[in-house]
């Protein structure tokens, strides 16, 4: 199977390449060049760091073929800031849209006496017919490290609790994404992202 | 829920881990990348590989056994030591590396802190601190100091003061060392360990001191720490992480398991 990585220059791609060819993907990586879009088979949005940094999609012209991509049916996976980009924006960065794909818009956790970034391993609490967290059993852990997050709402695929329940996966149709690391959360992370690279579709 | 960390350190000298008792006897702990995938499997939520040498000799080493050590590590990574600049830190990221953790050279150059995290992400900067409780000063724990070159030399740095500066600047986390119990077995500073995570709202790990599993209960509890580190308490078969964390699983600290 083939992959798309999308390279937006929001810090390292290094693990999650690392990941995907670990499970046997040909993992392939564009950093503006939209023809890899235009014939992805799977793409996986990857991203730390700062919202803003998603300038570069829409500077390049990825936006629009992601949009495209996602239209023909493509399995889409943002990660991280990835996640948060298929929103219509986050709070970090009010005036740089998200793809809008979900309505809501991502903002920081909320002030408390525990600490943001939220850093380490959470678990998930899955929703029974998410596909790409299927074979997660609660109780398993997943690692984050993030201080914006998205909201739950119907598509949310996981909750997390942390401070207050937020979406730490989301999954409509062709389009998911994951607030968490999968390529650094141990054998939990490799088995979503094994889902991701066989999603064939929900019919 | 979230839960503490147990991060495996792996002290790494010439492509070997080492260990050291107070920076000085070093003893032969086997291949790093042996030993990385051997904790992630027995358990530890990270890994930290310190090269101990990389400020004086040459950084071929290193980037090799970093990419070696990375190629099937499905945890977080983060490797230290002799990182002296951005171009530093990108090929330890290039070479695998999820964090990098600087110590001396944002001593000398503190801008290394906002220069690697505007290009990484502040979750790929780590601040190591050596500290030392100040035993002349009013409160020997609130003014520790931070020390540099393995604790041999003062900075006339406070450590609270520096951690501050550390999290502005764009850190992502702290790992703070205590220098009195670096090796001791006898303890992690809770006191040292509770004054930094307070003062900062980034998490702290803790390091230096690990003997038992009650040192790790109490600089989870009393220290706040959100993440401890071990070293020596696993390398001789004392422990695994998996069996420290059900200990501490039933001393009621959240923990990830099974793992």
């Amino acid at each position: 199977m083939r992959v798309t990585v999308i390279d937006y220059k929001a810090g390292n791609l290094t693990s999650v390449l690392k990941a995907l060819r670990h499970l046997g993907a040909e993992a392939e990586v564009t950093d503006g060049d939209l023809v890899p879009i235009e014939r992805a088979e799977r793409i996986v949005l990857p991203g730390v760091g700062h919202f803003a940094a998603t300038q570069r999609l829409d500077a390049t012209g990825l936006t629009l073929a992601i949009r495209a991509a996602i239209m023909r049916g493509v399995p889409f996976l943002g990660i991280c800031v990835g996640m948060q980009w298929l929103y219509a924006g986050s709070s970090e960065a009010p005036a740089q849209p998200g793809l809008g794909y979900f309505a809501e818009s991502c903002t920081r956790f909320s002030d408390s006496k525990d600490k943001v970034p939220h850093v380490g391993w959470n678990s998930l609490e899955v929703r029974a017919d998410s596909q790409l967290l299927a074979g997660v059993e609660p109780g398993e852990y997943v690692y984050f490290t993030h201080s914006y997050k998205a909201p739950v709402t119907a598509d949310t695929a996981a909750v997390t609790q942390y401070i207050e329940p937020f979406a730490s996966a989301v999954e409509r149709g062709n389009v998911m994404g994951v607030q968490f690391h999968p390529e650094k959360s141990g054998a939990t992370g490799l088995n979503i992202l094994g889902n991701f690279l066989h999603w064939e579709g929900t019919e | 829920m979230i839960t503490k960390r147990i991060i495996a350190c792996l002290d790494v000298r010439d492509g070997r881990v080492v260990k050291g008792v107070k920076f000085v006897d070093i003893i032969d702990a086997g291949d790093p990348a042996t030993q990385a995938a051997r904790h992630a499997r027995e358990g530890a939520d990270e890994i930290v590989l310190l090269d101990i040498t990389a400020t004086h000799e040459g950084r071929a080493t290193l980037l090799d056994t970093v990419r070696r050590t990375a190629r099937e590590l499905f945890v977080p990574f983060c490797v230290g030591g002799g990182i002296r600049s951005a171009d530093d830190a990108a090929q330890v990221f290039e070479a695998g590396a999820d964090k990098v953790s600087v110590n001396s050279a944002a001593l000398a150059d503190p801008m290394l802190i906002d220069a690697i995290g505007r290009s990484f992400g502040a979750q790929a900067v780590v601040v190591a601190i050596d500290a030392r409780r100040d035993p002349e000063a009013v409160d020997p724990v609130r003014d520790a100091q931070v020390l540099v070159q393995g604790g041999r030399k003062l900075t006339g740095r406070r450590v609270v003061e520096w951690a501050r500066e550390a999290e502005a600047r764009g850190a992502g986390e702290i790992l703070l060392t205590s220098m009195d119990s670096d090796g001791m077995r006898t303890g992690f500073d809770c006191e040292l360990t509770a004054a930094v995570s307070e003062a900062v709202n980034i998490p702290v790990i803790a390091s230096g001191g690990a003997g038992t599993v009650d040192h790790f209960v109490n600089v989870f509890g009393r220290g706040k720490a959100d993440a401890a580190l071990a070293a020596s308490i696993f390398h001789f078969g004392v422990s695994s992480a998996r069996s420290l964390k059900e200990e501490l699983a039933r001393a009621g600290v959240s923990v990830r398991l099974p793992c």
